[in-house]
């Protein structure tokens, strides 16, 4: 417990872990808060906690993970990633060497999206209260466009994935439950805001922005459907799924529509922008397989898919967590 | 993705259904049996493709749904006592008992753990000597084999700390209940692939003699599903009443004869009640008295009493074919997968939660 006491145990695991890891003018002054500089623009703001099991996985760890999540949240609002804080809940017993190599993927990931951590907390937990690690960030950004929301999509409007769906779900499942795969299934755990800059730069007119993280691409198009009254189609055919997650899938009993991703989002703009988003994203280098797989029309707040058999359905919210099958 | 993107190629469907609408002179009612399929047709959309005089009614087939709510309450009690690790598979632990699930369980401090195979469980039971470890031997003869294989090995390896819940039911008692009910609209089955594959199919050919039905037996993608309905068609059509083989990919007709020696070894045939539908004779398995100190309701003395089910739930109506999921006036209003008042609400495979996330016909 003596290393959340708030002494000297509290004292050396700060100047041993994290701050040679954050290293950040900020965060080295060790004062209570962080004072920031002023800012010309409007701000966006997201708070997020990182709970996974296991705390290391193929793709990264929760530290990479704490880091993407929330400046992928802000790069959501249209908003480039500045600073983030962070608290941890540490369990009485965690392997130092463990919570070093999440901090230093945290580091690592802060600094490839280019957000300073500028101030942090830890917390120490009795064993057997806690899973290893639990993190939560709180990211601020400058908004770059004005709002990109739900109740900008209109009738009319393309959607479009950035890559290839449910790595990032199978990957922790794959270690979650010890089951091996042929094929070693990588997360898909990245940063968006590259991506989403590479969008405004080029002037395209983005309605709406959503990450498709827990509850897959289904979630996220359900809520842009019910937030805004619309029907959204999609295309079963067009959907990007990598045979490795599809075979996974299959034999799970699950559906990759409903599967985590940590680094695909959807964008949605006028219909006429599509093409030239989608060349746009895939010029990025970082969403190769960036495609439109629908379209916004009016009709009821739901998501329809047209099947690759060539039926129609209805393409629902999850009911609680996606439970593998009996046969 | 090879051997599958074939059995869902979308132009060989529609093909098909073509078919079917070509050779359908009459108005024809088929239930198909397992749940698994049921799935298949509101998740493809299949039902959009197959002309209005052919009518599809979702069987009994979905093990989840058919366990009496008794059991669960017993496996619930067996999960709460200290010292057991409560295993079974992913669909199970969401379905409410009388009182809890599963899940209920686990959030209350019973340790509760998904496993994708029974043997998963008897080496867990063989890593945690000091506590019980008890898996829910749920399913048909599909999943039967694997879970006398875990009995056997157990009982072979001295795994003393394992022991089964069996709520093992079987396919042709069930077919047989839905023709003896006097209401019966099924004039033809598609029969489950996967159960035909451990056990062959030469048990229906007795259920098509006695009751003059046609049985096809089908696989579970959609090209498999519309040649298992066309078979079906035809043999309507043309008054015959045949067991007829559409998944010989997978299905002999003396079946898996390997998997069927290790059943009979470990299980004998029970009577067994149907949730929603009632009791059915030698429609269920449980442990040979040669096994039978690893059933767990004996082990830790669970008791099994009666529960009635909610009054609005037509669960048994839906299992039978006699009503489609939209028609229950409770579908969608006060049933609904988050408060599912029935277990086909529950279980992704059960008629009524495949009608309310696919938006299926009607």
């Amino acid at each position: 417990m003596a290393h959340g006491g708030g002494g000297r145990m509290t004292e050396r695991l700060i100047e041993d872990v994290f701050l040679p890891a954050f290293v950040g003018a900020e965060l080295g002054r060790r004062h209570d808060g962080a004072y920031l500089p002023e800012l010309q623009r409007r701000l966006a703001v997201t708070t997020d906690c990182f709970v996974v099991k296991p705390l290391l996985f193929p793709g990264g760890s929760i530290g990479s993970l704490a880091v993407h999540g929330t400046v992928n949240d802000l790069a959501m609002c249209g908003a480039r990633p500045l600073y983030l804080t962070a608290g941890f809940v540490l369990e009485e017993g965690l392997e130092i060497a463990l919570l070093r190599r999440v901090v230093t993927d945290m580091a690592a990931a802060a600094r490839e999206s280019g957000v300073e951590i500028i101030t942090a907390d830890t917390k120490v937990v009795e064993r057997g209260k806690g899973d290893g690690v639990y993190i939560n960030t709180t990211g601020i950004g400058e908004c770059l466009i004005g709002e990109a929301g739900p109740w900008r999509a209109e009738p009319g409007d393309a959607v479009i994935v950035s890559g290839d769906l449910g790595r990032h779900g199978i990957a922790i499942l794959s270690v979650r439950e010890g089951i091996e795969f042929s094929t070693r299934i990588e997360s898909d755990a990245m940063a968006l805001w590259p991506a989403v800059s590479a969008l405004i730069a080029a002037g395209i007119e983005i309605h709406c922005l959503r990450d498709l993280t827990r509850g897959g691409l289904s979630s996220a198009l359900n809520e842009i459907a019910r937030a805004r009254g619309v029907e959204i189609n999609i295309d079963e055919a067009t959907i990007p799924i990598s045979e490795p997650v599809r075979g996974a899938c299959e034999f799970l009993g699950l559906d990759p529509l409903y599967v985590a991703n940590e680094g695909r989002f959807c964008v949605i703009v006028p219909g006429g922008e599509a093409p030239r988003a989608v060349g746009v994203l895939k010029s990025t280098g970082l969403a190769l397989d960036a495609r439109v797989i629908g379209a916004l029309c009016e009709g009821r707040s739901r998501v329809v898919m047209k099947t690759r058999i060539g039926g129609r359905r209805i393409v629902d919210m999850l009911s609680g967590e996606q439970l593998p099958r009996i046969c | 993705m090879k051997f599958l993107d074939e059995y869902r190629d979308g132009e060989l469907v529609s093909e098909l259904g073509r078919r079917i609408a070509a050779t359908a002179a009459h108005d024809w009612t088929i239930m198909e049996v397992c749940g698994g399929q049921t799935h298949t047709i509101l998740k493809s959309g299949l039902e959009e493709l197959l002309p209005g005089n052919v009518q599809l009614v979702h069987g009994p087939g979905c093990p989840v749904c058919v366990t009496p709510l008794e059991l669960i309450d017993a496996a619930v009690e067996v999960a709460m006592r200290p010292g057991v690790v409560f295993t079974s598979f992913g669909d199970m632990l969401r379905v409410p008992g009388s009182r809890l699930s599963l899940l209920d369980a686990r959030a209350r401090g019973a340790d509760v753990r998904i496993v994708y195979s029974p043997l998963d469980a008897v080496e867990l039971a063989r890593r945690m000597q000091e506590k019980e470890v008890v898996f829910f031997a749920v399913g048909f003869e599909t999943t039967a084999p694997a879970n006398a294989m875990a009995v056997w090995q157990a009982a072979n390896t001295g795994v003393e700390n394992f022991s089964i819940v069996s709520a093992h039911v079987l396919v042709p008692p069930a077919m047989e209940a839905v023709l003896g009910s006097p209401e019966c609209r099924v004039q033809a089955f598609l029969a489950p692939g996967h159960v035909c594959a451990v056990d062959g199919y030469e048990q229906y050919e007795a259920v098509a003699n006695r009751y003059g039905v046609p049985v096809v037996v089908t696989g579970f993608e959609p090209v498999d599903l519309m040649e298992g309905i066309l078979g079906a068609v035809r043999q309507l059509e043309d008054g015959r009443a045949e067991v007829e083989n559409r998944y010989s990919r997978a299905v002999k007709r003396e079946g898996n004869q390997e998997a069927r020696r290790i059943v009979a070894e470990v299980f004998e045939t029970s009577s067994r009640k149907w949730r929603g539908i009632g009791a059915i004779p030698n429609s269920g398995l449980c442990l040979r008295p040669a096994y039978a100190s690893f059933d767990a309701l004996t082990r830790f003395g669970a008791q099994t009493g009666e529960v009635a089910e909610p009054e609005q739930c037509q669960a048994g109506r839906v299992l039978q074919g006699l009503l489609k999921p939209t028609g229950c006036a409770a579908f969608g209003t006060h049933c609904t997968p988050d408060h599912p008042l029935g277990a086909p609400m529950v279980s992704s495979e059960g008629a009524c939660a495949a009608y309310y996330l696919y938006g299926g016909r009607d």
